[in-house]
């Protein structure tokens, strides 16, 4: 059956309603931005993750791959923005195979705004879309209750106020790929300095025409510093308990061993080298 | 039926996430409510050494996502009687609201100098640790929200650390972690400075194994932990960063040093 399971719902409502809190997502509070320029587009993300006041991950990606030149950058909850965007991505690609054209950022924008409507601002994503398709560049925003909008530049997630200020005193239109790529960095800069949701590094990609070049960690302007002292342990520092050795020929006491020959049928695995 | 119907047209008593969960309350009742408190992030932290204690606090003063100052300090010299308190021996940090902070500290502050100018003497840590007790216990009912500690050198000049709780129920430790990332540099010092969990390799089996005998660390040992602590906490804590403040007691007087921290 397809879509969500809703199996507990009536359960979870119920444990809420007697006091019962509900379970806590990982959020990305984000900066997230877009800016159009002459031949293209780029967007630009912070790399990081937090979960409440804690960081969960100090380098997450937050820029999505739909279509080889349409990007998403996302804000919100983690799962949501991952799972939205891998949705729409899997249904452009059939209906781009389909049809034998090449996906529209309209299209994507379109069935974004559709899937998020339907489920009320529930599926927590909010995201900026970034492409250039056969009918030119285009840049749009859609937040989780399914409303769009189409700018020249954009800025969302809990640094959208910082990231917004930057492209205030410093857009001017007729942009080159250069000023786009400095423009979007300094947005993303003023969100990881200025607001504690966002973090880390700075990830951008440029759309043109041509080919889409995702920058991943383009700028690391909060690399770890080191350690003053070494916190390495002497061995056998720490106590042993207890201590229970399983050899080999006595494996068969707790699990089923089966010898299988190396030549045997089928293929071998393919692993990553 | 109509109970887990989420139905209204069925009339039924409907369950809904967006309702907040519901305490008895007699009908037509309105909930006032008044929120003096505010939680302005930041942590604290404070070891004694031997014959020195070393009091420490980041600089950054937030509120929700926002940073509202990168340096605002959170550890105060006490009881001094001059206007740059040169000559204080009793050091005092605070987290948790920064106004009630401010306040505890200008209370405690003229408290101790009172003291000075009454008895001719400044006050000792443990009579300024008892005060500082009452004082916070005094507005048991409506709080400073505060995580104090204090400093300073006991009467045989040994280092002193004294934590409270925001109601004044108060102990003398060998270091505190207090604040924001309290729960992630506690463990780390149990570890490194009371070497909690920490056994002498080979000395025995199982149980009978020893434990590694606490010794007092030297200055610089300290100094090493309390930067590597902080910088640990900035990794993972969102409200702590910025600048790392740091007052080092000793019998010559208490000395102060800022380092930076990553500001993201």
């Amino acid at each position: 059956m397809p879509g969500f399971d809703f199996s507990n719902y009536n359960r979870n409502a119920a444990l809420h309603a007697r006091g019962v809190p509900l379970p806590k997502a990982t959020s990305t509070g984000t900066t997230i931005v877009g800016c159009i320029y002459d031949g293209g587009v780029v967007i630009a993300a912070d790399t990081r993750a937090t979960s409440g006041p804690i960081v969960a991950d100090k380098n997450c990606e937050k820029l999505h791959y739909i279509s080889p030149n349409i990007w998403c950058a996302g804000a919100g909850t983690a799962a949501d923005t991952e799972f939205t965007t891998a949705l729409i991505s899997s249904q452009l690609e059939l209906h781009s195979l389909s049809t034998g054209r090449k996906p529209r950022v309209v299209t994507c924008m379109t069935l974004l705004k559709q899937h998020l409507f339907r489920y009320q601002g529930y599926i927590g994503a909010y995201l900026v879309v970034a492409g250039v398709d056969p009918t030119g560049t285009h840049l749009f925003t859609v937040h989780a209750h399914g409303s769009t909008d189409k700018l020249p530049y954009v800025t969302m997630g809990s640094g959208s106020l910082a990231a917004m200020s930057v492209f205030e005193t410093q857009w001017r239109p007729n942009l080159t790929q250069e000023d786009a790529v400095k423009l979007c960095s300094d947005a993303i800069l003023s969100g990881i300095f200025n607001d504690l949701g966002s973090g880390s590094n700075v990830d951008v990609a440029i759309i043109t025409k041509e080919k889409t070049t995702l920058k991943r960690n383009y700028i690391k302007p909060n690399e770890r510093t080191q350690k003053l002292k070494s916190y390495k342990f002497a061995r056998g520092t720490t106590n042993v308990l207890n201590e229970k050795i399983i050899h080999k020929a006595d494996l068969g006491n707790f699990v089923t061993v089966e010898e299988i020959s190396v030549t045997g049928p089928g293929d071998k695995m393919e692993v990553d080298a | 039926m109509a109970m887990f119907s989420q139905n209204p047209t069925m009339n039924g008593p409907n369950y809904s996430f967006s309702d907040t969960p519901r305490a008895a309350a007699p009908e037509g009742a309105r909930e006032h409510r008044f929120d003096p408190y505010t939680d302005n992030g930041g942590s604290t932290l404070a070891i004694a050494g031997a014959d020195f204690t070393i009091m420490a606090g980041d600089t950054r003063l937030t509120s929700g996502y926002s940073i509202n100052s990168r340096y605002h300090p959170k550890v105060f010299k006490i009881g001094g009687t001059t206007a740059d308190q040169s000559d204080a021996t009793i050091a005092l940090s605070v987290v948790g609201f920064a106004a009630d902070g401010e306040a505890l500290k200008e209370r405690l502050d003229a408290i101790c100098k009172m003291y000075q100018y009454r008895h001719g003497k400044p006050m000792s840590v443990k009579a300024c640790a008892q005060r500082l007790s009452t004082v916070l216990y005094q507005k048991r009912f409506f709080p400073y929200y505060a995580y104090a500690i204090l400093g300073g050198l006991d009467e045989e000049g040994k280092g002193a650390v004294y934590s409270y709780d925001p109601v004044g129920s108060y102990e003398r430790e060998q270091c505190r972690a207090g604040g924001a990332a309290a729960s992630l540099i506690m463990p780390f010092l149990d570890n490194q400075v009371n070497f909690k969990n920490q056994y002498i390799p080979g000395s025995g089996e199982g149980h009978a194994l020893q434990e590694r005998e606490r010794k007092p660390l030297s200055r610089n040992e300290v100094e090493t932990l309390v930067k590597d602590a902080f910088d640990g906490a900035v990794e993972r804590h969102i409200e702590v960063g910025d600048g790392l403040q740091m007052m080092i007691i000793t019998k010559d007087g208490i000395q102060e040093v800022t380092l930076p921290l990553k500001r993201d």
